[in-house]
């Protein structure tokens, strides 16, 4: 036995040796360090920046249409200048062009920022560094990721400046609308591109998921067991088989939408009577696209949600000073959110037609949801509970995930339920539950994140006081805008109407739309702030010490330099959980992974 | 003026510069932390905190307050008023849940507040704790998931009355007719290839029962008190037919008949004598005078709540709800398709 061991250890000496070695070997060219780069931390600020890119231009769009829909008919300099004489003319929003607008706007942000961004920075930036890895599974495929994703933004970003315009649909694109050009002008060129782009998306988010899972389960330095491993990478390695299982349907999906645009199948078309002629499509069905779309649409919505959760839960216990509360149930909470959230798409079809009986075992499975959520919202709580709260801007956001995440999340209760669905689907409640429950609590998440691994990610600090004047602007806005959304769903508005102006019933809701527009314009020019302090910290910021959060996560035990292979050394060895703050016995508040147990000291927070 | 505006933007530009400057400069000779929180500043985030907690649970009420008189009046259908009771509950359920764990997290926020002198209480686990609140969610969620579900199987149901009123909902950009079977009580059948300017909905000319088939424009009418029995169909794309005053809502998909049934309880006279009703349009004619708009009265209305198209925001046709002997007068003006064709 003995013998067996010691061979082991030698094999893993010589891997070692050997992967230190791939790393320090030759000088990098600025291409192959910056444009190239197989290192993953450069391909997370890479994947940061063109995130970023994108979330601006979607917000901009938002203003767009919100000015629109608070002043329906007022013509504006601003619609003008950002849409054009051909889609703004005088200053009035196009119809076609408010859908197109909505629409492009949903799928940037769904994917585009909170899936490819928010994954790709922070599962590239963290997964090595807080497994104490020298880099990716595979960088090589890990740089092809990237490059994946910078293609498909471009080709998305070019269908914008189509003569028709980009797609329109809503971002759930369903056919027919969808297939045929004669529906509406989004519905051309627009729409391929948007297929492409996805294509493209779909194999970025494949090729990093890939690298993502077997990084997690094979690259782990010595004694960090899965038991050890930070919620944040428990949370990547989760979302990463999510989008690895659901995806590939999306990809189906799009394929067979493109081939009924492109070579007269009829996958999802049957008995078609437009542009004043029959259409020989037959035998498909639109039910059968929603199928296949919300297959992977449910999913993503964890996708888009847990790593946000995971960099929260790892925030929370180190600005708390105190153990991440129940370690064990938060993975259970997120592995019995991952293998629900398989099995609930069909709540989004309650009305489509889709047999009613079927809609009540998806009655069932949503509901059951909200219980691993619950746990997670209680246990958020009772970390805080008898805590040292330092109150960083990456704290402030991750409270106010917390809030996001419980308030957008009861109302997904009502939703869940067909009965009550008949009257809110497709309403402004529904819009207002997801961007609260989704959108804020996952950008507040990876908000959080920025401010927190800036130092890991440009070696200097971001600036703390416009993080509070960034935090407090877009918190109260961020509210201001989703949460009367739900008066005008109780008022029964419908969402994605170009105006409310032609519904005399609307009239005395004409308040909401202002305060929710006003909201809107303070929240975008509050990322200003934040954009400022991002760039100018990143060249001017105060340099970063090694562990300025006085965290216990490996990602802080290597020097303070950009180095190929993370550590210059050896790689660190784990010997404790990733929680260990204010444990009693210590003089610090903060015991690091790499601190070996005393003698009779029980791992994990577990007590004598 | 322009010239003007490059120089304010130029000299805007270098004071800020300066001001960054002697701002590092500051920062190198005090050598402090900076990025770490001090207690006061912990105090200020934790008070905002707290301040905000309580704005925003009031705020919760005076948006209530502000716009609950301004939702959808009472269900006008038998179902509907299952619905909104149970909406009620569930209404009740959420904010009570919404108000107590955001109280408590902003009082958290506010009350554990970091300070130097302090120490957090190292309390990792207790599965007592855990079981507690992964017992008492499934609880509630059992509560409605059984109301939920025992509603859902009433409204989908197939009707079982005798004779229900049939109505065909038929969608088109941008538009809706409605398809009444006529006297025989059979709606004909149709084929998309069918449709022309004269026959609208495809129906099939060698089909007999479809030539008493009543197609309506505009507006169409159901009695009150009796089961109306909905189809639903579309000849281009994805529609949805949304009557939300009824609490009803099915789409309409190009290849499939959908349907859906609700009986009427208020004819739309009734509703326009309804207080809630009447203060509700009197603030709408109030919004509508100061925009220079005609004063409108109350009516039901079907509207397109699936994205179709440019003019989905304007896809909609009234309902009138009246008594059955109205009704009967109503249909008996309406042409019959055979009529209709010929012309």
């Amino acid at each position: 036995m003995a013998t067996i061991a010691t061979n082991i250890e030698l094999h893993n000496h010589e891997v070692e040796h050997v992967d230190i070695h791939r790393y320090e070997e030759h000088e990098e060219s600025f291409i192959t360090k910056y444009v190239f780069s197989q290192d993953h931390k450069m391909i997370a600020r890479q994947y940061l920046i063109t995130a970023m890119v994108m979330a601006v231009i979607a917000m901009i769009m938002s203003i767009v249409f919100r000015l629109q829909l608070a002043w329906p008919g007022e013509k504006f300099a601003f619609i003008n200048w950002v849409m054009g004489d051909k889609w703004g003319k005088d200053g009035i929003l196009d119809p076609n062009a408010y859908l197109a607008l909505v629409t492009m706007h949903g799928t940037i942000m769904v994917f585009f920022l909170l899936t490819g961004g928010l994954s790709g920075t922070f599962s590239n930036l963290l997964i090595p560094y807080q497994i104490g890895a020298r880099d990716m599974a595979s960088p090589f495929i890990n740089m092809l990721s990237y490059w994946f994703f910078l293609v498909s933004s471009v080709i998305m970003v070019i269908s914008l400046f189509l003569p028709d315009g980009a797609a329109s649909p809503g971002w759930t694109i369903y056919p027919p609308l969808s297939a045929l050009p004669e529906a509406m002008p989004g519905s051309g060129l627009g729409m391929d591109l948007w297929l492409v782009s996805m294509a493209l998306f779909i194999a970025s988010a494949l090729m990093g998921g890939l690298n993502y899972i077997i990084t997690v389960i094979n690259y782990r330095t010595k004694g960090m067991k899965m038991t050890r491993l930070p919620l944040t990478v428990w949370a990547f390695l989760i979302t990463a088989i999510i989008g690895l299982l659901s995806f590939p349907v999306l990809l189906s999906c799009a394929l067979l939408l493109l081939s009924d645009r492109l070579l007269g199948t009829s996958f999802y078309l049957s008995d078609i009577y437009i542009g004043g002629r029959p259409l020989d499509y037959s035998g498909g069905s639109p039910i059968l696209f929603e199928h296949l779309f919300w297959f992977l649409g449910h999913p993503e919505v964890y996708i888009v949600l847990l790593p946000a959760l995971g960099i929260t839960s790892e925030i929370i216990a180190n600005v708390s000073r105190k153990p991440i509360f129940g370690y064990r149930a938060m993975i259970g909470s997120m592995l019995a959110i991952a293998f629900l959230s398989f099995i609930v798409w069909g709540h989004h079809m309650y009305v489509t037609g889709m047999n009613p009986f079927l809609g009540s075992v998806f009655v069932f499975t949503t509901l059951l949801i909200a219980i691993p959520s619950a746990v997670k919202a209680f246990n958020y709580l009772t970390t805080l509970w008898k805590g040292n709260i330092q109150y960083t801007p990456a704290a402030l956001f991750s409270i106010g995930l917390v809030s996001s995440f419980v308030t957008g999340g009861v109302t997904g209760i009502i939703l869940a339920d067909s009965t009550l669905d008949i009257t809110f689907h497709d309403t402004y409640f529904v819009v207002g539950h997801f961007h609260i429950v989704m959108g804020l609590s996952a950008i507040f998440g990876m908000f959080a994140g920025v401010y927190h691994w800036f130092p890991k990610l440009y070696l200097r600090m971001m600036n703390k006081k416009l993080g509070y004047i960034h935090f407090w602007l877009t918190f109260i806005s961020a509210y201001g805008v989703f949460f009367p959304m739900h008066f005008l769903g109780t008022a029964g508005v419908p969402r994605r109407y170009y105006t409310n102006s032609e519904f005399p019933m609307f009239d005395a809701l004409y308040d909401i739309n202002v305060v929710i527009t006003i909201s809107a314009i303070i929240g975008a020019l509050a990322q200003g702030i934040f954009i400022f302090n991002f760039f100018y910290s990143m060249f001017r910021g105060p340099k970063a010490p090694q562990n300025p959060w006085k965290a216990n996560g490996l990602e802080w035990t290597n020097p303070v330099a950009n180095i190929h292979g993370n550590w210059s050394g050896e790689l660190p060895t784990v010997h404790r959980w990733a929680y260990d703050y204010s444990k009693p016995g210590y003089e610090d508040d903060f015991v690091p992974q790499t601190v070996p147990l005393k003698e009779g000291e029980i791992d994990g927070g577990g007590h004598h | 003026m322009k010239l003007l505006i490059v120089l304010a933007v130029i000299l805007f530009i270098l004071a800020i510069h300066q001001l960054l400057k002697v701002i590092e400069f500051a920062r190198e000779i005090r050598k402090t932390k900076e990025w770490e929180p001090t207690d006061s500043e912990n105090d200020l985030m934790g008070t905002l905190m707290l301040l905000f907690g309580i704005s925003f649970i009031g705020l919760f009420f005076y948006q209530i307050n502000r716009w609950y008189d301004k939702s959808l009046p009472d269900a006008a259908s038998e179902h509907g008023k299952h619905i909104d009771d149970l909406l009620f509950w569930n209404l009740i359920l959420i904010s009570f849940i919404f108000v107590v764990v955001n109280a408590l997290l902003f009082y958290f926020a506010y009350k554990y507040r970091g300070n130097k002198n302090r120490k957090a209480v190292y309390y990792a686990d207790n599965s007592k704790l855990e079981m507690l609140w992964t017992v008492i969610p499934a609880s509630a969620l059992a509560f409605i998931i059984i109301f939920g579900l025992k509603y859902w199987n009433e409204i989908t149901a197939p009707s079982e009355e005798k004779n229900p009123v049939i109505v065909e909902l038929y969608a088109k950009q941008f538009d809706w007719t409605a398809r009444y079977p006529g006297k025989d009580g059979k709606l004909g059948t149709t084929d998309f290839r069918h449709i022309e300017g004269s026959n609208p909905v495809g129906l099939d000319t060698t089909d007999k029962s479809g030539f008493d088939d009543l197609l309506v424009k505009n507006e169409f009418h159901i009695p009150v008190g009796k089961e109306v029995v909905f189809y639903f169909r579309s000849r281009d794309v994805i529609h949805s037919a949304f009557m939300p005053h009824f609490r009803a809502q099915m789409n309409c998909v190009p290849g499939m008949v959908t349907t859906f049934k609700f009986k009427p309880t208020k004819t739309t006279k009734e509703m326009r004598q309804d207080p809630y009703v009447q203060n509700l349009m009197k603030q709408i004619n109030e919004q509508r005078a100061k925009e220079g708009k005609e004063p409108v009265e109350f009516d039901y209305v079907l509207l397109c709540n699936k994205i179709c198209g440019a003019s989905h925001y304007n896809m909609q046709m009234k309902i009138v709800v009246e008594t059955e002997q109205e009704f009967k007068e109503w249909l008996n003006q309406q042409k019959a398709f055979k009529t209709l064709a010929t012309k």
